[in-house]
C-alpha cells in the first residue's frame, strides 16, 4: 500500500538524519569521558609527553647510563681551583663535573632518584592529608555532634601544622633522622599534608550539602554507605588533580632542600638539587655544570604542572556540556 | 523605514575541540519605531544568542557571525567597536535575566546609575546625582535619594531589576532589549517588572525587544510575536493571530503543552514528544520534523521557507496546522501524547 | 482517609555569628505553624512564591530537616517521634522527587545503580536479576527504554532525568510521593510530558502527591487542593477550582491575577491586583497578619497585632484572614497600591 510505504520510507529517512547524533550503546562515565577529553588537550598531550620521556629515563637509567655516576673517572682532567673544565665531548656528551663524573650518567640516575622523591614525598602528603582531611569530612558528613567535634579537633591540628614553615620541619627531620633522601621526602610530604586534608575535607563538605546526597537521604540510605559510596568518590577530583601538581613542587621543593644540604651525602647517587648545588660553586667558571640539573628540573616540573592543569580543566564542570 | 532590521543574522560557535554549534541559523526580522516585538523560544533555541549578537557582545574568539543588522540605518556589525560602544547605552539597551551579577557589586547603585549619565551624556556632580534619583523614582524605587547610596546586596531582587532598568532608560535608548527580566523573579515581582516595562515604553515610545520562554509574559506584552525553534524563527505574527491561529506545529505544541490557570480543570495537556536535542539540521529538512506528528517526507527532503499565511503572519512549515480560521477542528490539540524514547 | 496529616508543624533554622564562639542570634521561621492533610490517592498542591517555606515544609515531612515542633503523622504514625533508624524505614513508603534532575542524581552513578540502590538498602528483591527486573519495569514505566541501564545521568536530556528521577522513587513502591518543583527546571514543551506522566503513574499505583510549586498554573492543573503558603504560614486552602473562581485572601487574589495567560483576550481584560513592596525577612516576620505589610485591604489595629487564625469559612475552604468574608462581599475596598512601597531590605 502506498500510504504504507511512505510512512515506512520516511520514518527510514529520520532515523538516517537523527543517527549521527545517537550516541553509543554502552554509556559513557564522568571518568571515561573525561579521558576522552584529556586526550584531545593539547596541554595534556605536552604534558603527558614530558612526563612519559622523564619516566622513562628514570627507569632505563641505571642500563642506558654510559658510566658509573659515582666514579670519577677522569679525575685528573678537571682542575676547578684552576677553572679548568671538560665541556661536552664524545665519550662524555654533557661534559664532566668538577670531580671528573660523567655529567650525563649522574643526570640520567639523578632523574631516578628525583622521581623517586617526588612521588615518594606526594604519596606520603596524599595518604596523610587525604586520611586526616577525609575523617574531619566524614565525620562532619555524619552529621552527629560528636562527628562536628572530632572534625573541630582534626581541623586544628591542621591550622598547626600550616603554621609551621616547612624549612624549619625539614631541619627538625634531619636533626633527627641525619641528611639523607628519607629526610628530603618526608620533609616535602609533611608539608604537603595540610594542602591535602583541607582540600578533601571542604570537597566533602560541598559535595554533603549537594542535591543527590539529599535524594539518597531520602531514599532511606544509611548515612556511613552515603559518604562512602556518593561524598567520598565526587570529591576525589580535586585532589587527585592536586596530587599531580603537588609531584610539581615536590620535586622543586626536593631539590631545593637537596641544594641545602638536607639530602642524600653519598655522592653515588646523585639528585638533581644536589648537583645543582655542587655546580653553584662554579657558576662562573662552568655555568653549563649549573644549568643541566636547573633546565631538568625546570621541564619535569613544566610537565607534572601541565598534566595537572589539563586534568583539572577537563574535570571541570563548568567546562562540561 | 524599521528601526531594525535583521537580516539572516547566524552565530557559530567553534569550539577548541569541538564540533561548532550553530546556535543562530538564519534569523531575520524587523522593528519598527515604538514597537514591542517578542522572541519566543526554549532554552537552546538562540533567542539569548541574537539578542548578544544585535548588541555586539559576543566574543570575538571562538563565535562566527553572519549576516546583517541595521540599527537606524546604520549597519551596526562594521561599526568600529570605539561608535558601537557609544551607541551601547545611549541608542541601544538591554536588560538581563539575573540582575544581581548584572550589577557591580562593589558599587553603589548610584554611582553606577550616574556612570552611563557621565558617559553618554556628559553629565557631572550634582546634576547627574538629581537626575539618577529621577530615574530611580521614575522606576518606582522609593526613597531614592537613600537608594542611591546603598549597595546591589542591600536591594531585594525587584528592586535591583528596577535599577537595572533604570540603568538601561537613563539615556532615553530607542531600542531595548530584555533578555529574560523576569525569569528570576517571583511571579508577584514579575508583574510589578511587566507592568512597569510595558507603561516605560508605552510612554517614552521605546523599541522593546523582549525575549523569553512564557507564551504568558508575551501575550499580554507584545505586539508581534516570532517563535524560534533550534536557531530560526518558525513562526512571525501578530500577538492576536498566533496565539488564535498557530499556524507552525511546534507553536501549536507548545500552546497545547501550557497548564492554563483559567482552563477548565481536567482538561489534558497535549505535550510535543522527545526533547531539544531530538533535531535534524536545518540542511536536512525541517529540525522540528523528529518531534512532529505531521511531518512527511517532504519534511526532510529540503529546508522549509518561511512563508506567508495572512497578513503579517508567516510561518516556516510545509504542512501547517490550523489554516482555516473557524470551528477549531482536532488538529490544535491533536498531537498523539507519547513518551520519548531513549535513543 | 487522609493518609499524611501535618499538625502545627514549625521549622525554626537557628541563624549563628560569632568569631571564636557561635551562638545563636536568632531564627528564621522558615515553616511557623502549619496543619494539612492529605487524602490517599489525591494531589494537595502547595504554592507560594521564593521563601515561603514551601521546600522546607516538604523536606520536614520526610525529616531531611529537623523539625522544631509539631507532629506529621503518616497513616497515623507520628515521623516525628520516630527513631533515625525507623524514620529510615519509613522512607520507603515516603519519596521524593527533586527540583534539579541532574543535580539530585549522582553523576557517577548509572542509572542501573541510582534505581538499585533503594531497593538495596530497604531489602527490596532476592537477587540482582530480581532487582534488575523491576528496575527495567520502572523504567518502561516512566517512558525509558532499558538500554538506559548502563547510561549516565549526564548523557540525559532534563526530561528524560526527570522520569529518572521519578523511577527512583517509584521502583520502592511508595504510598506518598512528595513532588518538590517537579518540572520548573524543564523545558516548556516537556513540562506537559513530565506532568501528564505523574498523573499517569498517580491512576496506576493510587499514589498520594504532595506537589510543591511556585507555578499556579501547574500546581491547579495537577492538584485536588490547593494550600497558599506565605512566610511560612498556609493563607489559604480550598479545592483547586473553588481556589481559583472564588479566592477569598488577598495574597490568593494578587498571586492569581499576576499570573499571565497565554491568550491576549484573556490578557487585555485581566485586572491585575499588584501587590507593592518584596517579602519581608522570615528572620523577622511581621507582627500580626503576616501579609499586613503589603495588603491592599489592611484595616487598622487588627490586622497589626493579632494573627489571624486559619478558620473554615465553607466546606473544604479554610482562609486566614479576618475580613475574608467583607472582602468577598465586597463591603472592604481595596487601597489603590500602584506605586511600589518599601519594606525592610532583607537580612
Amino acid at each position: 500500500m502506498a500510504l504504507g510505504t511512505d510512512r515506512v520510507n520516511k520514518v527510514d529517512r529520520l532515523a538516517e538524519l537523527t543517527a549521527q547524533r545517537d550516541g553509543d550503546a554502552e554509556g559513557a562515565s564522568l571518568l571515561r569521558e573525561t579521558f576522552g577529553r584529556l586526550r584531545r588537550s593539547p596541554m595534556a598531550i605536552s604534558g603527558a609527553v614530558i612526563v612519559g620521556a622523564f619516566l622513562f629515563v628514570a627507569v632505563i637509567a641505571p642500563f642506558v647510563a654510559p658510566y658509573e655516576p659515582g666514579a670519577q673517572l677522569w679525575g685528573r682532567e678537571v682542575m676547578p681551583n684552576q677553572n679548568v673544565f671538560v665541556g661536552p665531548r664524545g665519550e662524555n656528551w654533557f661534559g664532566l663535573d668538577h670531580l671528573g663524573r660523567d655529567q650525563l650518567s649522574r643526570m640520567l640516575v639523578g632523574a631516578r632518584n628525583s622521581l623517586l622523591v617526588g612521588v615518594v614525598a606526594t604519596l606520603l602528603g596524599f595518604t596523610a592529608g587525604a586520611m586526616l582531611g577525609g575523617v574531619a569530612g566524614a565525620a562532619v558528613s555524619l552529621g552527629r555532634a560528636w562527628g562536628r567535634r572530632l572534625d573541630a579537633v582534626i581541623m586544628r591540628f591542621i591550622d598547626m601544622m600550616l603554621a609551621i614553615p616547612a624549612l624549619l620541619i625539614a631541619v627538625s627531620i634531619a636533626a633527627i633522622l641525619g641528611p639523607s633522601l628519607t629526610t628530603v621526602m618526608v620533609a616535602v610530604g609533611l608539608a604537603q599534608v595540610p594542602i591535602f586534608a583541607r582540600l578533601l575535607r571542604g570537597s566533602m563538605l560541598a559535595q554533603s550539602h549537594s542535591d543527590y546526597v539529599l535524594a539518597a537521604t531520602a531514599l532511606g540510605v544509611r548515612r556511613p554507605r552515603i559518604v562512602r559510596s556518593h561524598i567520598l568518590p565526587n570529591s576525589l577530583g580535586p585532589v587527585i588533580v592536586q596530587a599531580t601538581l603537588t609531584l610539581a613542587t615536590a620535586i622543586i621543593e626536593a631539590a631545593a632542600l637537596s641544594y641545602l644540604g638536607f639530602g642524600n651525602p653519598d655522592p653515588a647517587t646523585p639528585d638533581w638539587g644536589a648537583m645543582l648545588a655542587d655546580a653553584q660553586r662554579f657558576l662562573v667558571g662552568a655555568p653549563e655544570l649549573a644549568m643541566y640539573p636547573a633546565v631538568a628540573i625546570i621541564i619535569t616540573a613544566l610537565g607534572f604542572t601541565l598534566l595537572g592543569e589539563a586534568m583539572r580543566e577537563s574535570l571541570d564542570p563548568k567546562l562540561r556540556k | 523605514m524599521p528601526l531594525l532590521t535583521v537580516d539572516n543574522l547566524s552565530v557559530t560557535f567553534t569550539g577548541d575541540d569541538k564540533r561548532p554549534v550553530r546556535a543562530v541559523d538564519g534569523v531575520s526580522f524587523g522593528m519598527d519605531e515604538g514597537e514591542v516585538l517578542g522572541l519566543v523560544g526554549e532554552s537552546g533555541c538562540g533567542k539569548s544568542v541574537t539578542s548578544l549578537a544585535l548588541m555586539g557582545l559576543l566574543p570575538s574568539r571562538g563565535v562566527e557571525v553572519g549576516g546583517r543588522v541595521h540599527f537606524d540605518g546604520i549597519d551596526v556589525r562594521s561599526l568600529p567597536a570605539r561608535r558601537l560602544r557609544d551607541m551601547r547605552g545611549s541608542q541601544l539597551a538591554m536588560i538581563f535575566q539575573d540582575p544581581l551579577s548584572s550589577l557591580n557589586p562593589v558599587v553603589p547603585i548610584g554611582r553606577q546609575v550616574t556612570e552611563t549619565l557621565r558617559r553618554h551624556k556628559g553629565m557631572r556632580g550634582k546634576a547627574a546625582r538629581e537626575r539618577a534619583a529621577e530615574l530611580l523614582d521614575r522606576v518606582g524605587i522609593p526613597d531614592p535619594a537613600r537608594r542611591l547610596t546603598e549597595y546591589p546586596h542591600q536591594l531585594s531582587g525587584g528592586m535591583r531589576q528596577r535599577a537595572l532598568i533604570a540603568m538601561a532608560v537613563a539615556c532615553a535608548p530607542r531600542l531595548l532589549i530584555a533578555d529574560e527580566p523576569t525569569t528570576a523573579l517571583d511571579v508577584t515581582i514579575q508583574a510589578q517588572i511587566l507592568d512597569l516595562l510595558g507603561e516605560l515604553v508605552r510612554s517614552e515610545g521605546t523599541s522593546l525587544l523582549m525575549i523569553t520562554h512564557d507564551l504568558g509574559v508575551v501575550a499580554g506584552l507584545c505586539d508581534n510575536i516570532n517563535v524560534l525553534y533550534a536557531g530560526r524563527v518558525i513562526e512571525a505574527s501578530s500577538r492576536q493571530q498566533l496565539f488564535a491561529n498557530p499556524h507552525h506545529p511546534y507553536t501549536a505544541g507548545l500552546l497545547g503543552s501550557v497548564p492554563r490557570l483559567d482552563a477548565p480543570r481536567g482538561e489534558a495537556l497535549t505535550p510535543i514528544r522527545g526533547s531539544i536535542n531530538d533535531t535534524i539540521d536545518w540542511n536536512d529538512g525541517c529540525a522540528f520534523a523528529p518531534r512532529c506528528d505531521h511531518y512527511t517526507m517532504e519534511c526532510l527532503t529540503g529546508t522549509p521557507e518561511l512563508v506567508p499565511a495572512g497578513e503579517g503572519h508567516q510561518h516556516r512549515c510545509v504542512n501547517p496546522v490550523n489554516l482555516d480560521p473557524g470551528p477549531a477542528d482536532a488538529d490544535r490539540h491533536g498531537h498523539v501524547a507519547e513518551g520519548d524514547n531513549v535513543r | 482517609m487522609s493518609v499524611l496529616e501535618l499538625e502545627d508543624l514549625k521549622v525554626h533554622f537557628p541563624i549563628r555569628s560569632g568569631v571564636v564562639f557561635e551562638r545563636t542570634v536568632g531564627y528564621v521561621h522558615a515553616v511557623d505553624g502549619v496543619s494539612l492533610s492529605v487524602e490517599a490517592g489525591s494531589t494537595y498542591g502547595l504554592v507560594g512564591e521564593s521563601g515561603c517555606g514551601k521546600t522546607t515544609l516538604g523536606r520536614a515531612v520526610l525529616r531531611l530537616v529537623d523539625i522544631t515542633s509539631g507532629h506529621v503523622r503518616f497513616e497515623g504514625t507520628d515521623l516525628a517521634e520516630l527513631s533515625g533508624e525507623q524514620m529510615r524505614r519509613a522512607r520507603s513508603r515516603l519519596q521524593m522527587v527533586f527540583q534539579d534532575p541532574l543535580g539530585s542524581l549522582d553523576p557517577r552513578q548509572n542509572v542501573e545503580s541510582i534505581l538499585a540502590e533503594g531497593l538495596e538498602v530497604h531489602g527490596i528483591g532476592r537477587s540482582r536479576a530480581d532487582r534488575r527486573a523491576k528496575i527495567v519495569d520502572t523504567l518502561e514505566r516512566v517512558g525509558l527504554a532499558s538500554n538506559a541501564l548502563s547510561r549516565y545521568p549526564h548523557e540525559f536530556s532534563g526530561g528524560q532525568r526527570q522520569r529518572i528521577g521519578i523511577a527512583r522513587a517509584l521502583v520502592l513502591e511508595p504510598d506518598v510521593i512528595i513532588c518538590d518543583e517537579p518540572v520548573s527546571a524543564l523545558d516548556v514543551s516537556v513540562q506537559a510530558q513530565v506532568l501528564n506522566l505523574l498523573e499517569e503513574l498517580q491512576s496506576a499505583f493510587g499514589l498520594t502527591y504532595l506537589v510543591i510549586a511556585h507555578d499556579l498554573a501547574v500546581v491547579r492543573h495537577i492538584s485536588d487542593v490547593i494550600g497558599v503558603m506565605y512566610l511560612g504560614g498556609l493563607v489559604e486552602e480550598a479545592g483547586a477550582d473553588e481556589l481559583y473562581t472564588e479566592p477569598m485572601h488577598p495574597y490568593t487574589k494578587a498571586l492569581l491575577s499576576a499570573v499571565p495567560i497565554p491568550d491576549p483576550v484573556v490578557e487585555d481584560a485581566r485586572e491585575q491586583i499588584l501587590i507593592p513592596g518584596d517579602l519581608p525577612s522570615p528572620s523577622s516576620p511581621p507582627s500580626g497578619c503576616r501579609f499586613h505589610t503589603r495588603c491592599p485591604w489592611r484595616q487598622p489595629e487588627r490586622c497589626d497585632t493579632e494573627r489571624p487564625e486559619l478558620r473554615e469559612v465553607a466546606p473544604g475552604h479554610r482562609v486566614a484572614c479576618h475580613y475574608a468574608e467583607e472582602i468577598l462581599a465586597g463591603e472592604l475596598r481595596p487601597r489603590s497600591a500602584d506605586v511600589a512601597s518599601d519594606t525592610p531590605p532583607r537580612a
